[in-house]
């Protein structure tokens, strides 16, 4: 197998001319900010098969492998826990979570990030399909262009309900037999809907609405600073 | 039904289900295997995970930055290091600071001998599980001075929490824990277990580093010829480096199937350029190179520790990166003034913002390619983290590796898949 010895990637001008060349073979992507070490791309969903492939067959690009793919969900990008106009008068509580509840409906609130490496060319690229404003998320599955995405995609439909087109057995992985709900979306609460005690009557474990009333320990703030201003190449949000 | 079966000449065979754990020994903790089996023969098998599942990432996301490195440990709970190392190494990118020399020649050190940890906790137990006895006995042995090292340094065994963004959390310390005389060793016996714990910590990890080769021949002699090991490895779970490739193998399962390809030299970390070492890779991709391919990993890495070893003791300096936003305060200024004390609070109850963006910062961790995908959205904690496990995606090649197999290879292809489920499940 054909291995190349080159410096890796991360040397400014490498990462230039690696983006220049995807631009132009891969079509539906679009460059996204990150860090200056980072290639990040945004494609199209329904592009994103022709794009995928692509980017695997291509001989300049090669990226034959998928490292990982990671579901997001952006319900609460840039909102903060804390409230500081009414601290004195609320105490403790202004720590929990009392802004104005996020449009769960919002477009495109859920994402895929694929990471992709080529051993060919050593080089990394950050891809990130977002998902079209509908009922259900749903992105085209890669597990015929990679097929690793398999279990990737399992864990994304489990823990945020994004579906797969053409996943060839999207079942859940990672939560229990008969679990209901996505547990890693924002509005999922961190401790559960339900939890387990053994009843000694029914002499069988039994599931009840949790008891535990939930709370934020360290409220999430968000202050601006602006040391870290140039740090990205374009300082508004990368979404 | 009973028509059909007397038109046929035979009885009615069929494929027999079964289940494998999640509490057998062999399943290296809590894997339940549904096998489908022809006789003895391997037909289907579907691996059923997230016994383990703790939500580490979701449990990440509602804590500040610096809270959260102590799971990373519980992750891969057998490379505990190299967990904290791409956490930290995310961070760093985010923050676009770089830890100082020595945290990253120390950094460059620990993963190394995490990696011989791991090395010998997969040794021992995949030699246990297909017969041989011996061999886990002698790498616990060995297993328990490395952790000896991580007590030391860090205060615990194993959930070190020792690296922190912006280097590591203190110095190598001076002086090495002794064992002391008691009712079951006589002071005949400690006498001879301190004598290597006179010195300092890097004398001891050198004089670890002088004689661990020895130890690594003698598994070699245990198992490398040995006609039963080669029987239950050799030809078993053979995986050709194409469909690695597809698969997203890494480590020590893709340089097994003979592609040359380790971060630490591709796409090197912390200080790991200016490391001599080689890759060891194998041919066949079956069961027996992977074990080929780590022994010689364990030797490589002996030899990086005493590169290591060798610049610590020469050059002294700081190990944590003077920027007081992401260090707290020492805890003789946050004694006696005041704002250091507000400091501390703020650094330790707060923590501190990340720039927005989004990043991916990955280690060549003992099993593969561990890697941290981390968004911010500017605030104190995670927007999202991501961990690549690399046992993830190696477990998912399971039934096409024993699709098959008889059904004790199971135990062989489980164990050279080196498995845990602390990082498959998070």
């Amino acid at each position: 197998m054909e291995q190349s010895t080159a410096q890796p990637a991360g040397t400014g001008a490498a990462i230039e001319v690696l983006a220049h060349l995807i631009e132009e073979r891969v079509s539906g992507v679009r460059r996204l900010p990150s860090l200056a070490q980072d290639l990040a791309f945004e494609v199209e969903p329904a592009q994103l098969l022709t794009a995928c492939r692509a980017l695997r067959d291509t001989p300049e690009l090669r990226f034959e492998m998928l490292i990982d793919v990671a579901g997001v969900d952006y319900l609460h990008y840039g909102r903060e826990e804390w409230l500081t106009a009414a601290a004195t008068r609320t105490g403790f509580s202004r720590g929990r979570q009392a802004s104005a509840p996020p449009d769960p409906e919002m477009p495109g609130r859920f994402a895929v990030v694929y990471q992709l490496l080529s051993i060919t060319h050593n080089t990394r690229l950050t891809l990130r399909a977002v998902c079209p404003q509908t009922s259900e998320p749903v992105v085209d599955s890669v597990a015929e262009v990679w097929a690793c995405a398999n279990w990737f995609e399992r864990e994304a439909f489990d823990l945020f309900g994004i579906m797969f087109r053409g996943h060839p057995d999207l079942r859940r992985i990672l939560t229990d037999y008969g679990f209901i709900g996505h547990p890693f979306r924002k509005d999922f609460p961190l401790i559960g809907n339900v939890e387990t005690r053994y009843d000694p009557e029914k002499k069988r474990v039994v599931y009840e609405p949790v008891s535990i009333v939930p709370r934020v320990l360290a409220p999430k703030v968000i202050r601006h600073d602006n040391r870290y201003e140039p740090a990205l190449k374009a300082p508004e949000l990368p979404r | 039904m009973a028509q059909s079966t007397n038109d046929l000449p035979l009885a009615e065979i069929r494929n027999y289900t079964m289940n494998f754990g999640p509490q057998h020994p062999a399943a290296h903790g809590v894997l339940r295997l549904v096998l489908e089996m022809d006789g003895e023969v391997i037909q289907k098998a579907d691996p059923h995970i997230g016994l383990l599942h703790r939500g580490t990432e979701k449990l990440a996301e509602s804590k500040p930055f610096n809270h959260s490195i102590g799971y990373m440990d519980r992750l891969d709970y057998v490379s505990m290091m190299c967990n904290e190392h791409a956490y930290v190494l995310a961070i760093e990118k985010l923050l676009g600071i770089r830890p100082p020399e020595r945290a990253q020649y120390i950094r460059v050190m620990f993963d190394e001998i995490t990696r011989i940890l791991n090395h010998l906790m997969w040794l021992g137990a995949h030699a246990l599980d297909i017969g041989a006895m011996t061999v886990f006995l002698l790498a616990f042995k060995e297993r328990e001075e490395l952790m000896d090292v991580y007590e030391a340094v860090s205060g615990t065994r194993m959930h070190a929490t020792y690296y922190r963004p912006g280097g590591v959390y203190r110095d190598l310390p001076q002086s090495m824990p002794k064992y002391q005389p008691s009712k079951w060793r006589s002071h005949k016996e400690v006498d001879r277990l301190n004598e290597s714990r006179s010195g300092s910590m890097l004398d001891f990890i050198d004089a670890f580093a002088a004689r661990f080769p020895a130890s690594i021949a003698d598994y070699e002699t245990l198992l490398t010829d040995n006609r039963i090991w080669k029987q239950r490895t050799v030809n078993i779970g053979v995986v050709p480096p194409e469909r690695a490739l597809q698969l997203g193998f890494t480590g020590p399962m893709l340089r097994g199937s003979g592609v040359v390809w380790d971060l630490r030299k591709k796409q090197p970390y912390e200080v790991y350029e200016r490391m001599e070492f080689d890759i060891p890779v194998g041919t066949n991709g079956d069961c027996y190179d992977r074990y080929l391919v780590r022994v010689e990993e364990l030797r490589q890495s002996t030899r990086i520790i005493r590169q290591c070893v060798q610049w610590l003791r020469d050059n002294p300096g700081p190990v944590m990166i003077d920027d007081r936003k992401v260090r707290p305060p020492s805890r003789e200024h946050m004694k006696g003034d005041m704002e250091s004390l507000i400091h501390h609070f703020k650094f330790f109850t707060e923590g501190y913002d990340v720039p927005a963006g989004q990043t991916y910062a990955a280690v060549e961790a003992p099993k593969g390619e561990f890697g941290i995908y981390l968004v911010s959205d500017g605030a104190n904690k995670p927007y999202r983290l991501k961990c690549r496990a690399p046992g993830f995606v190696h477990l998912a090649s399971l039934e096409e590796m024993v699709r098959g197999h008889m059904l004790a290879d199971v135990v062989a292809v489980i164990g050279t898949q080196d498995i845990v489920f602390g990082e498959i499940d998070r």
